[in-house]
């Protein structure tokens, strides 16, 4: 019962963080290759509801930030004229899911302010913005590396777990090989044969597969495990023995077993990935400037005076720190049930 | 009980005479020191500084990386040197020189009573040892190329114990310059060596202390390998105050190996290191918020000798298998579209952005701080997006209705500006130009490389197709820039390996630069050089954008603390250096 709830949480934390980077273009305020050269590393805007008047306001409002004179980088409000928050907003021009033309934003002000709900960064780009339409590609990514890794490991697993011998023992070893070889230094290495221009699309591509062709291992050896042990069922001698087709066995008996696994790695796999797409962006192998992704986000927090003085800089990584705890909640949970469930 | 005293007090003399090997000499009979008038010190104490990375050897002859000649330079010195305060040249051990009417015979008297650290005296024999070691080619000085003037190598010649003589193949303006940093060096001590075809191997930084002499303020004392190199006290150097007291006053000068600017700015934070240079806006900006507190002080000195620039690809591409760039190339290669390029680039906001305002916008190759030979009359268009579609419309391009730029066969225009990851001010810039360039309808895309592979494309395989880089910084006069202006030169980046010069403008850019090279007059110098920066900024070879200013700290207490623009900027004058517990002002504190 306990579970279920917690489960319930996990999932719908999930669910709203996914949903807000799938609507990204509509929920963010501004484009993120916009650059305000004149708020470089603003802080994030503080939304008020009583004036300097005293008076409520229902609607909160922000002022405009101004650069101090003299100070590098710091900010004072500009107090006099409030800029309300408005709602379903005209802002940039935008594309949903690459087909709707719209420039529907949730949220806003009027020009001249700025609302930067995670401060800016060293162009004065809305860092909120950019995590949102970074989350994008790093979640498409780090999704489609699983769905690529779990299949590959799905297809190599049942494979050699079925039919055991000479394709068992090489596909073993294949899989060996993979979880020994340090890839990061490889993908480094890679980085200058590559062509100098490479499309967005072909740096997905080839970040999805990368990532994607280092991580089939873990779980080709894990539905291995579940397949042989699965092929010993007496159920399936006994089919056999009825004139199956090893194709039939495998989709009507042994399939199932390895669902447990499949949704456990699944959920585990997804972050891990996300994470690792987060590291090839942040040593520069990922989309180059001016799309926005996590790992490009959090490596301008490379330099020491960015690290120490622009506290908002972190904000990916708590978008990071609630997905990863999210997923492994899901599978914590996932694994007890089925567990329970086929014992 | 005898046996114990004598070795008690053996020990105790050694010590001593450990103490006081570092201690300074008094001034001998028939010496001639060259007397300073820095206000007079006190003697005692070390200074710390902080390094990116190690040296890599203690061979002024063989050293090109700059953390190996930043500790070179506190052990050697040269015959005539340039102030970096003044930028003008003074005596050194040189104390006077003459050149023939005819500008091709250099005579330099050298000072009498010199001594190395180690003790020995100094004289001709080693001026005409240390040139030959430098003009050996079998040794690749990388120095080697300053002394040809004229196509060939300067010719040295003992006149007698305390005189040499030069002699020029030409007439060249700057003669006295060429010995900066040209290092004298221990004939005694390398001759051997020399002789064995080992040069280039001596002088490691594991080499001991003893087999180590130098005529600088300091002398090698110890080499912790990955963690610093100690220098000590030169007992003999031959600089001395008003007062006669012999310079060095500090110690010891101690550097430390740290690994990358950050590093170097925490150590700094921390109170372990004294000074610190080359500091990059941002972590000026940080380390000024707490100055006050920290005791320690920074200064602006106003803009570099640097230029940052954008350059495109103009190289001869026939032979190589590069058609993608060849096409590009005919943009590239009309001077109207390198205008628009320029003129629609937002200067203001590199400065501001990249540079933190600590940094000059620039239009020219001659930063503004340099002031005998910048070109006053040099035009500074301000940005103007209008003035660079007038241009692009002029030279044949045109808009799509969606906004991109297309050439007049149809082409889009896009391109890459290739960067190298290793420096983040220049990775901003490009992201900047990106951005004011998409304006214009260009679709530009930024290509971060690794600084080797960045080297690579640009001088060896010439498969790029825009880069930003940076150049300058060495000396104030044009001289040392001949390399890059003239139509043969080695760092001539945007079009290499000339035989002739590719345009009416670059043959008469090389006709000036030659020219200037050999007038012996400033003031006819200052007006060819106006000419060719005047043809340099008019024909755009590289779109000029910034120049950082030099930016520096040091402990309050640390006194004579006056940092140059020339490097090195912070300890050219290392042997006036002292610590004074009173707070002295100090000039250009900001």
């Amino acid at each position: 019962m306990r579970n279920k709830t917690k489960l319930a949480g996990a999932i719908a934390v999930l669910l709203s963080l996914h949903l807000a980077v799938f609507l990204a273009q509509f929920l963010a305020p501004c484009d993120p290759a916009e650059q305000n050269r004149d708020s470089p590393f603003a802080p994030p805007s503080r939304l008020h509801l009583v004036d300097v008047r005293g008076r409520f306001h229902l609607r909160p409002f922000v002022y405009r930030w101004v650069e101090s004179p003299g100070d590098f980088h710091q900010y004072d409000e500009v107090r006099d004229r409030e800029y309300p928050l408005r709602f379903l907003v005209r802002g940039p021009q935008y594309r949903f899911a690459g087909m709707i033309r719209s420039n529907l934003h949730l949220f806003g002000v009027d020009a001249p302010a700025q609302i930067f709900l995670a401060g800016a960064d060293g162009y004065g780009r809305d860092q909120f913005s950019r995590i949102l339409y970074g989350g994008q590609l790093s979640l498409a990514a780090g999704l489609l590396a699983a769905a690529a890794s779990l299949f590959l490991g799905l297809l190599v697993g049942c494979i050699s777990g079925f039919y055991g011998g000479w394709i068992d023992e090489s596909a073993m070893r294949l899989v060996e090989l993979f979880l020994v070889l340090p890839w990061l230094y490889l993908l480094l290495a890679v980085r200058s044969f590559l062509p100098l221009r490479l499309s967005a699309a072909q740096t997905f591509l080839l970040l999805v597969t990368v990532i994607g062709t280092i991580g089939w291992a873990r779980p080709a050896r894990l539905i291995r495990g579940v397949v042989l042990s699965a092929r010993e069922r007496t159920y399936v001698t006994a089919s056999r023995g009825f004139g199956a087709s090893d194709y039939y066995i495998l989709r009507r008996h042994v399939l199932p077993e390895t669902l447990a696994v499949l949704l456990t790695q699944a959920a585990l796999l997804i972050p891990q990935y996300v994470v690792a797409e987060v590291t090839l962006s942040f040593l520069g192998l990922g989309l180059s400037e001016p799309a926005p992704s996590w790992g490009g986000l959090l490596a301008n927090l490379q330099q020491y005076n960015v690290l120490v003085s622009y506290w908002w800089m972190f904000a990916p990584a708590l978008a990071l720190v609630i997905l990863s705890l999210g997923y492994l909640k899901v599978a914590n949970v996932v694994h007890e049930c089925l567990q329970s469930g086929s014992v | 009980m005898r046996r114990w005293i004598y070795l008690i007090a053996l020990s105790l003399a050694c010590c001593s005479a450990q103490a006081a090997s570092s201690s300074p000499q008094p001034p001998q009979h028939g010496e001639e020191l060259k007397i300073t008038d820095n206000p007079v010190g006190r003697y005692g104490g070390t200074l710390a500084l902080a390094q990116r990375s190690e040296p890599k050897t203690l061979n002024p002859v063989t050293a090109a990386d700059a953390p190996s000649r930043e500790v070179i330079g506190s052990l050697v010195a040269d015959l005539i040197h340039i102030n970096r305060s003044t930028q003008q040249t003074e005596p050194a051990l040189a104390k006077s020189w003459s050149l023939s009417k005819d500008g091709r015979v250099f005579t330099v008297k050298l000072r009498r009573g010199t001594r190395f650290s180690d003790g020995q005296p100094f004289d001709a024999d080693d001026v005409v040892f240390s040139f030959q070691a430098y003009l050996d080619e079998r040794i690749h000085s990388p120095q080697r190329d300053l002394l040809i003037v004229g196509g060939k190598p300067l010719q040295v010649q003992k006149v007698d114990q305390f005189t040499v003589r030069f002699a020029l193949a030409q007439p060249y303006a700057a003669a006295e310059r060429i010995f900066d940093n040209i290092a004298m060096l221990p004939r005694h001590l390398l001759e051997k060596s020399y002789q064995a075809s080992e040069f280039s191997t001596t002088w490691g930084l594991t080499t001991s202390p003893a087999a180590i002499a130098g005529l600088g303020p300091f002398c090698l004392k110890e080499y912790v390998a990955g963690q610093k190199i100690v220098l000590q006290r030169n007992p003999y150097y031959w600089k001395a105050d008003r007062e006669k007291n012999r310079l060095p006053y500090l110690d010891e000068l101690v550097f430390l190996f740290v690994g990358n600017e950050d590093a170097q700015v925490i150590r700094f934070q921390a109170g372990e290191t004294d000074v610190i240079s080359r500091l990059s806006a941002d972590n000026y900006a940080l380390l000024s918020k707490e100055a006050a507190s920290r005791g320690v002080e920074m200064f602006d000195l106003g803009p570099s000798l640097e230029y940052d620039f954008l350059t495109f690809n103009l190289n001869d591409l026939q032979a190589r298998n590069l058609e993608n760039i060849a096409a590009k190339q005919v943009w590239f290669q009309d001077l109207r579209f390198r205008q628009a390029v320029s003129a629609a680039i937002d200067r203001d906001s590199i400065v501001k952005l990249v540079y933190a305002g600590h940094g000059s916008s620039l239009w020219g190759n001659v930063s503004p701080s340099n002031k005998f030979w910048v070109d006053g009359a040099l035009p500074h268009p301000p940005r103007s997006l209008e003035r660079a579609r007038e241009l692009l419309k002029s030279a044949g391009f045109t808009w799509r209705p969606d906004g991109q730029l297309v050439d007049s066969h149809g082409r889009p225009v896009e391109f890459s500006i290739v960067t190298s990851t290793s420096n983040a001010q220049r990775m901003k810039m490009a992201t900047l130009i990106q951005d004011d360039l998409s304006k214009l309808g260009m679709n530009v895309h930024v290509a971060p490389l690794e600084f080797r592979a960045l080297l690579d494309r640009v001088f060896q395989t010439y498969d790029y197709e825009a880069s930003i880089m940076a150049l300058g910084g060495g000396d104030a006069d044009p001289n040392p820039e001949m390399n890059v202006w003239l139509s043969t030169g080695g760092t001539h980046l945007w079009h290499l390996g000339e035989s002739k010069p590719a345009s009416g403008w670059e043959a008469r850019l090389d006709q000036l630069m030659q020219q200037q090279m050999v007038e012996l007059k400033y003031k006819e110098r200052k007006r060819l050089y106006d000419q060719a920066q005047e043809i340099i900024a008019g024909n755009v070879p590289c779109i000029f954008l910034a120049t950082p200013d030099v930016l520096v700290g040091a402990k309050k207490d640390l006194a004579n603390f006056k940092p140059a623009i020339l490097e090195p900027t912070t300890l050219w004058n290392v042997e006036q250096l002292y610590y004074s517990p009173e707070n002295g002002a100090r000039p250009g504190a900001k």
